[in-house]
């Protein structure tokens, strides 16, 4: 019956969906935000760590919303650790084209393993009223790295 | 002699085939639409009136002095008084055209709250209303000194009378504005016991009936409440077309809402003088077609009797009420005595935007989200809710579909 919502709630985003392994505050943090969806009721706060070097070395998560917002928040945790500010703007604009377009834009090599592990997200875009729960994380992880509070996918 | 109340028998198959949309498949099946408490579907009695009215009858209203002007006139006014019956008003001078519910509220709010309510007079809202009949209060709190306090809901999701009586025991307050049906919990409230205990201290009563009005009779002399305020599109009628009901001697009191054309009587460079009530408030060319639709959509409510209707819409709820409760882990929202056609249900291990999709590529339309609600929200402790709401035209096949649905959706998440 769900043959055709496969590709928007695969294994990965069930998974994670279920059991997020960063979906906890950081007791010591550099960066916060939070983002929030006025039409929907999502919100997400979110803490980030920067290393000795200045790449990102943690970020951690508390999320109120469904299978594709956590799935997404937690897979930006897993996949913008250890890159730099700048880098982690890129995989954030990846991101957002993955999950209006479906398609993955072409990013520099060092992203490029970073941005495969965010094609399981790449189902939201047939979907035109989910693709914000899909993008809120990370613009509240831009809105962390620019020093702004808060964050709106709307 | 005895009179007995006749029933006329409620026809959900025949209602059906009124309403052209229900025989659409979505994604390749039957639709289940149970979101009709965020708007309803059109029978095609009202297409079908509206587009009359553009091709044969269509002109501007109460200034040609021709033929078509003074039948659409005709019409327009006709619908002025379609909304008095329906409302049972005192007279059709007391019907102001709005755009839906949230323009009528917004417009008690301005011209009542600034032009009557005095600063330091106190407006006494819910935890259950919808955003419409919360903002428009905190924009008249903050723009002119008044104080707004909520009235808390029981855990079963009724109004709390004692509470409420509290807050009107010092006399401040100069206006209730309360749902008379919630649109997340389905609770129906008492209405003319909130008349009568606003007006024990000295306040009037506004009633956002924007769900009440789907599914009983509202009569307003009987409630004996001041304001009520429904919209169109929730009736099975257009968008663009809301009401206003007010009692005359307030309409009166009340200085104009928006300034323009059609709600003067002159006009100098120097000053206007305002057009008698109900014009004074419908400013500019009002939602002509629409109106005329919604007048076709309360003769089509009218036709096939409010009692019927109630009836078949209990039926409805009691069965959703006993399928939806059986489902391990659902947890329903809302346990009033007196309610409506409205489930608001939680599913543990699915989010309510989950539980949509899913139902959505069943054929399955239902609402998920805070539904304009943030407060209540908050009072039930959770973030959104997923929401069936139903119609005239709604089955109780529609129903088991709904908790077949449910149970697909907790396995796929299990």
């Amino acid at each position: 019956m769900f043959e055709d919502l496969r590709d928007l709630y695969q294994e990965v985003i069930l998974d994670h969906g279920r059991r997020p392994r960063h979906g906890s505050r950081l007791a010591a943090f550099d960066a916060t935000a939070r983002g929030d969806n006025p039409l929907c009721g999502d919100r997400i706060a979110l803490w980030l760590k920067y290393a000795e070097g200045g790449a990102i070395e943690r970020v951690g998560f508390e999320a109120k919303g469904c299978a594709i917002s956590i799935a997404s928040a937690d897979l930006m945790a897993e996949t913008v650790a250890g890159i730099s500010d700048e880098e982690a703007r890129q995989l954030a604009a990846a991101l957002q084209a993955l999950a209006k377009t479906g398609d993955a834009p072409i990013v520099p090599e060092p992203l490029a393993e970073r941005l495969e592990r965010l094609l399981p997200l790449a189902g939201v875009h047939e979907f035109p009223s989910r693709v914000k729960c899909a993008t809120l994380p990370w613009h509240a992880l831009l809105a962390a790295l620019t020093g702004r509070e808060n964050a709106t996918s709307e | 002699m005895s009179v007995g109340v006749s029933v006329r028998p409620f026809d959900v198959a025949r209602v059906r085939a009124d309403f052209p949309i229900l025989a659409q498949k979505i994604y390749g099946r039957d639709l289940v639409f149970l979101d009709s408490a965020a708007s309803a579907q059109k029978p095609r009695a009202v297409i079908a009136a509206m587009t009359e009215a553009m091709e044969r009858q269509y002109a501007n209203v109460h200034r040609g002095i021709y033929w078509l002007s003074e039948r659409a006139t005709e019409a327009y006014e006709n619908a002025r008084d379609a909304a008095a019956r329906l409302l049972k008003a005192y007279d059709r001078s007391e019907i102001v055209f709005t755009r839906n519910s949230t323009e009528a509220i917004n417009l008690v709010a301005h011209s009542y709250g600034r032009g009557v309510l005095r600063p330091g007079q106190a407006v006494v809202i819910s935890e259950m209303e919808h955003h419409a009949n919360i903002v428009p209060w905190q924009m008249l709190r903050d723009a002119h000194g008044i104080d707004l306090r909520v009235a808390p809901i029981t855990d079963s999701g009724e109004i709390d009378l004692v509470s409420l009586a509290r807050l009107l025991e010092d006399g401040r307050v100069g206006l209730v504005a309360l749902t008379h049906m919630s649109n997340v919990l389905g609770t129906c409230t008492p209405a003319r016991r909130l008349a009568a205990l606003a007006h024990a201290h000295g306040a009037k009563l506004l009633l956002d009936g924007s769900q009440a009005i789907v599914h009983r009779i509202v009569d307003v002399q009987e409630i004996d409440c001041d304001f009520y305020v429904f919209t169109g599109h929730k009736l099975y009628g257009p968008t663009g077309i809301g009401v206003l009901w007010a009692r005359h001697e307030l309409l009166e009191q009340m200085p104009p809402f928006l300034g323009g054309g059609d709600m003067i009587s002159s006009v100098s460079f120097a000053r206007s003088e305002w057009a008698a009530v109900p014009h004074k408030f419908e400013a500019g060319t009002p939602p002509i077609v629409e109106a005329i639709g919604l007048a076709t959509a309360i003769a089509y409510v009218e036709a096939l009797g409010y009692e019927a209707i109630a009836a078949h819409e209990t039926t409805l709820v009691d069965h959703a009420l006993s399928r939806l409760s059986s489902i391990p882990g659902l947890r329903i929202f809302g346990h009033a005595q007196d309610r409506g056609g409205v489930v608001s249900f939680a599913l543990e291990g699915a989010h309510s935007h989950d539980i949509a999709t899913l139902l959505d590529r069943q054929g399955i339309a239902v609402r998920a989200g805070h539904h304009c609600a943030e407060p209540l929200m908050q009072r039930l402790g959770v973030e959104s809710t997923a929401r069936a709401s139903f119609g005239l035209y709604t089955t109780k096949d529609e129903i088991d579909a709904l908790a077949e649905g449910i149970d697909r959706v907790r396995e796929f998440f299990a």
